[in-house]
């Protein structure tokens, strides 16, 4: 096991995998922006140091400065977290040159599985079913047209090289092919520098449900359950819980067995998540795999009792994996909501300021994963995301009743919030009831 | 009489749309701010000319701050 890890992110996650790393007794290596320098994680960490300018491209994406810290301050191993650089394959690479140990996937896997439609490939070849589309980017709205003739309509129209849901644009119909064609180049094009865009069939009320996969570098690949996280807008979760309710057993070997054939055809090392749309049929297809650690991995933390941030430190340092697939069991239920700076009153849009009041919710069965104290500057630079609550439960009702009174006692002033959506959408009868599709946001279930 | 085009929301200019003299109808995008990881367009609220650009790419906006003249 290496002594010395950098943590290579920013906010809640950062402060997450410091406290994996303090458990297991390894010194921490904060890196942080100059808009950073009060954070919460560059105080948790025993030694800090600032990368660049508040842009992410200036720090929390500069790898010659990551590395640069990793030097200078004798870490040896680099965890990643999310977003940021956790699933850049030349990041990987980087590290590597420079005799790091980078804490996650090889670049290989990373790269596979990044590239949309080589992913497809993969795993359709490796027998998991994926949606019904193309395999390869389409060359024009004519190439595009006459797939989406072929599967029906409404289609999406998705970046080769993106994920999390950005640049998709969905068709209705032959009449809107041309110009959303366009729109999806574009988007594509500057979002990832790759306009390649390619065509499947839009599932109308399904089920995102994902299963979380571990492998390490013995051979082992195990599964831990699935996740169901249907409650989202504009493609980013908003809601997510272990078991998935109302999820038959068919079903849900199904994709456990799917991952996990996913995970071993690829060779996959560390943690990673297979993401799959359930139709109401209960015929599943794969989405995409991310090949990192998941915001949402402690509701799986929560139902397994297992420590997924130490796992990555071992699987990483060369150890077994230190749990085996039969004593891996979800007991209970457990769900997370995400709190996100946003204005429900502006159409959701982003509420930087400053975070005048916080009081946050704690008890038996609570969980909270905060980037953010009282006096946190919610900056304009990074992803939203100001904290995550997580409940647990013997069952789904308890778990559920939980995350209710916590919302309740939530209280923070200073910038808008997602919680006053959050207190409805755990109110909604068919959220109690276990019954949930992707659109329901859209669709304004959680109207008024 | 010049309109002020003011920012509905704190951010980091992205781009910048439209310039001097462009001709915008009302709706159509002058600048697009970058805030948390989203692009917001602030638009043109009616129909003219681009009188004055104030902001350039790359710089902070706090919100209520003009960005713009309309003629």
């Amino acid at each position: 096991m290496f002594r010395t890890v950098l943590v290579a992110n920013r906010g809640e996650i950062a402060r997450r995998i410091i406290r994996g790393c303090r458990a297991l007794g390894l010194r921490t290596v904060a890196v942080y922006s100059e808009a950073d320098r009060d954070a919460l994680h560059v105080k948790d960490a025993d030694q800090a140091v600032l990368l660049g300018a508040a842009p992410a491209r200036e720090s929390y994406l500069n790898v010659e400065r990551i590395l640069e810290a990793a030097r200078a301050s004798g870490a040896e191993a680099v965890h990643p977290g999310y977003g940021f650089l956790s699933e850049n394959w030349r990041f990987s690479e980087s590290c590597a040159r420079a005799g790091l140990t980078f804490i996650g996937p090889s670049a290989d896997a990373i790269r596979a599985m990044g590239d949309k439609p080589e992913a497809r490939r993969r795993m359709a070849a490796a027998g998991v079913p994926i949606v019904p589309g193309t395999v390869d980017p389409v060359a024009d709205a004519a190439s595009a047209e006459r797939v989406a003739a072929e599967i029906g309509y409404p289609v999406i129209l998705k970046a080769a090289g993106g994920g999390g849901g950005i640049g998709m644009v969905k068709v209705a119909g032959a009449a809107e092919l041309t110009a959303a064609f366009a729109t999806a180049t574009r988007r594509a094009q500057s979002a990832f520098g790759n306009g390649a865009v390619y065509v499947e069939r839009y599932l109308q009320a399904s089920r995102h449900v994902e299963v979380q996969v571990f492998g390490d570098t013995r051979g082992t690949v195990v599964h831990l359950h699935e996740r169901e996280c249907s409650i989202q807008r504009r493609h980013q979760k908003l809601v997510e819980e272990s078991p998935a309710p109302n999820l038959d057993t068919r079903t849900k070997q199904g994709l456990t067995a799917a991952a996990l054939a996913g995970a071993r055809a690829i060779g996959y090392v560390n943690a990673g998540t297979l993401e799959f749309l359930v139709d109401p049929q209960g015929d599943f297809y794969f989405l995409e795999m991310n090949t990192r650690l998941q915001v949402e991995h402690p509701v799986t933390e929560e139902v397994t009792g297992l420590d997924l941030v130490t796992a990555q430190l071992h699987v990483a340092a060369g150890d077994a994996l230190p749990f085996s697939q039969d004593t891996i069991q979800q007991r209970g239920a457990a769900i997370e909501v995400r709190v996100y700076a946003e204005d429900p009153a502006k159409g959701f849009l982003p509420s930087p300021g400053t975070i005048t009041r916080l009081s946050l919710p704690q008890g038996e069965g609570i969980r909270v994963e905060s980037g953010v104290a009282e006096d946190s500057v919610v900056s304009v630079h990074y992803d939203p995301l100001l904290f995550k609550l997580i409940t647990r439960g013997v069952d789904r009702t308890q778990a559920l009743e939980r995350l209710a009174r916590a919302l309740d006692v939530c209280e923070l002033e200073g910038v808008k919030t997602t919680l006053p959506l959050l207190r409805t959408i755990v109110a909604h009868p068919d959220v109690r009831r276990g019954r949930m599709h992707t659109q329901m946001v859209e669709q304004g279930a959680f109207h008024g | 009489m010049a309109e002020e085009i003011k920012a509905h929301i704190t951010g980091v200019v992205f781009q910048v749309t439209a310039k001097v003299g462009d001709k915008v109808a009302a709706g159509d995008p002058v600048i697009v701010l970058e805030s948390m990881k989203m692009e917001i367009p602030v638009e043109a609220p009616r129909a003219g000319a681009v009188k004055e650009i104030r902001v350039r790419e790359g710089q902070t906006v706090q919100e209520g701050e003009t960005v713009a003249l309309l003629d």
